[in-house]
């Protein structure tokens, strides 16, 4: 899923400063199961947004509302009638859904209320670590299911750097020494055979070092 | 169940927003229904004084106390909020309390960054029989808001014949 964290509402109401009406928009996908940019979220932003403009002497006006999904243009028109109504509108859903709705809405304002941080897991309640980057070409299964080249600091694909302390990552010590993890994965699924290989340097090109990306499946097509 | 300590009667429609001494802060106090309440029914037939200005809701859980309706009761102009639970290890529901103290510690956070600020809103923790307690917090509470004053979002008029917020 795609894991997003709220902007302080510092800087959203210096983003939204010269608005008198503006709608927040949630997500009701990752953003809302990673507690960023859902009905609540939202919510709660909204209120702490018009005190904080009625303490400025500046009042606003926030209209509310959570779509299913901000990406897909099919549930965007849910906030045509809403987005009538407003001067512009602040986009709690993750880089993707903010560009839709500014796509959508060309003579509208459209702000991001969220920063987009990763694609990541829930490991535990309200914490999540990042696990993929979409680099285009997996390589998960050479390394026991593992991503170095995400979760390596370094992004070693041929074995760990040695400054590993323990089991923990040299750069950062809160996170674990992915080879280490590969090491063990291996050998629990008896695949140590594995590391024997050595592994050619990435090709990067489908990643998006090359620009933006685009997906076609034409057996999808209508 | 609300007992006056001594106030004017009528303080809080009369007070200004330069908060004269005699100015009574509106407070919501959300009052878990398993021991809070019972504490501030206790209070109340002991006689126990607390501010004039205090509002109880009864809850079933302080872990039921959304941040909104904590956003909300300042938006509208309350001056302090005060979030009464369970002792620590006490709830009810096991661990409502602690939630609620996770929560109070976000609203004050957001309370502090828009500048309103944090301490207008408290957690307190108590058992079924501390009436006293439940006063004294509501008196400290108070004392706290009244040097901060009036909740700067509070409508600045409200005729009596329009009731209580």
């Amino acid at each position: 899923m795609i894991v997003a964290s709220p902007k302080s509402i510092t800087e959203l109401k210096t983003i939204i400063a010269g608005h008198k009406r503006v709608l927040f928009a949630g997500c009701g996908t990752c953003v809302t199961v990673c507690l960023a940019g859902g009905e609540r979220e939202v919510s709660l932003s909204s209120y702490a947004m018009r005190m904080a403009r009625r303490l400025d002497g500046n009042p606003i006006e926030i209209d509310q509302i959570t779509i299913e999904r901000q990406c897909e243009n099919e549930f965007l028109k849910d906030l045509v009638e809403p987005a009538s109504k407003v001067e512009a509108i602040v986009s709690f859903g993750c880089g993707a859904g903010v560009q839709a709705i500014a796509e959508r809405f060309p003579r509208k304002p459209v702000y991001a209320g969220l920063n987009t941080q990763f694609l990541g897991v829930l490991e535990e309640q309200a914490t999540w670590t990042e696990k993929c980057l979409g680099c285009g070409d997996c390589m998960l299964a050479q390394f026991g299911g593992i991503c170095p080249v995400t979760r390596c600091a370094k992004r070693l694909l041929n074995g760990p750097c040695g400054g590993s302390l323990e089991t923990r990552c040299e750069v950062d010590p809160d996170r674990p020494c992915a080879w280490q993890l590969i090491y063990a994965r291996l050998k629990d699924i008896d695949q140590l055979e594995r590391l024997e290989e050595v592994v050619p340097p990435k090709d990067w090109r489908p990643a998006w070092y090359g620009g933006a990306r685009k997906i076609i499946r034409k057996e999808h097509q209508v | 169940m609300i007992a006056f300590d001594g106030g004017p009667s009528g303080a809080l429609e009369k007070k200004a927003p330069s908060a004269p001494p005699s100015w009574q802060p509106d407070m919501i106090v959300f009052c878990c229904s398993y021991c809070a309440h019972s504490a501030a029914a206790l209070a109340g037939s002991r006689r126990l004084p607390y501010p004039a200005g205090v509002r109880i809701i009864s809850t079933p859980c302080t872990g039921k106390v959304e941040m909104e309706h904590i956003l909300e009761a300042f938006e509208k102009g309350v001056d302090g909020v005060l979030v009464v639970g369970c002792l620590e290890g006490g709830c009810h529901f096991v661990e409502g309390n602690l939630r609620a103290r996770k929560r109070t510690d976000r609203i004050r956070a957001i309370l502090d960054e828009i500048g309103l600020g944090g301490e207008r809103l408290k957690m307190v923790y108590l058992s079924d029989a501390m009436a006293s307690l439940f006063a004294e917090c509501l008196q400290e509470a108070a004392q706290t808001i009244r040097t901060l004053g009036p909740n700067p979002l509070k409508t600045p008029l409200r005729k009596e014949s329009e009731g209580e917020p």
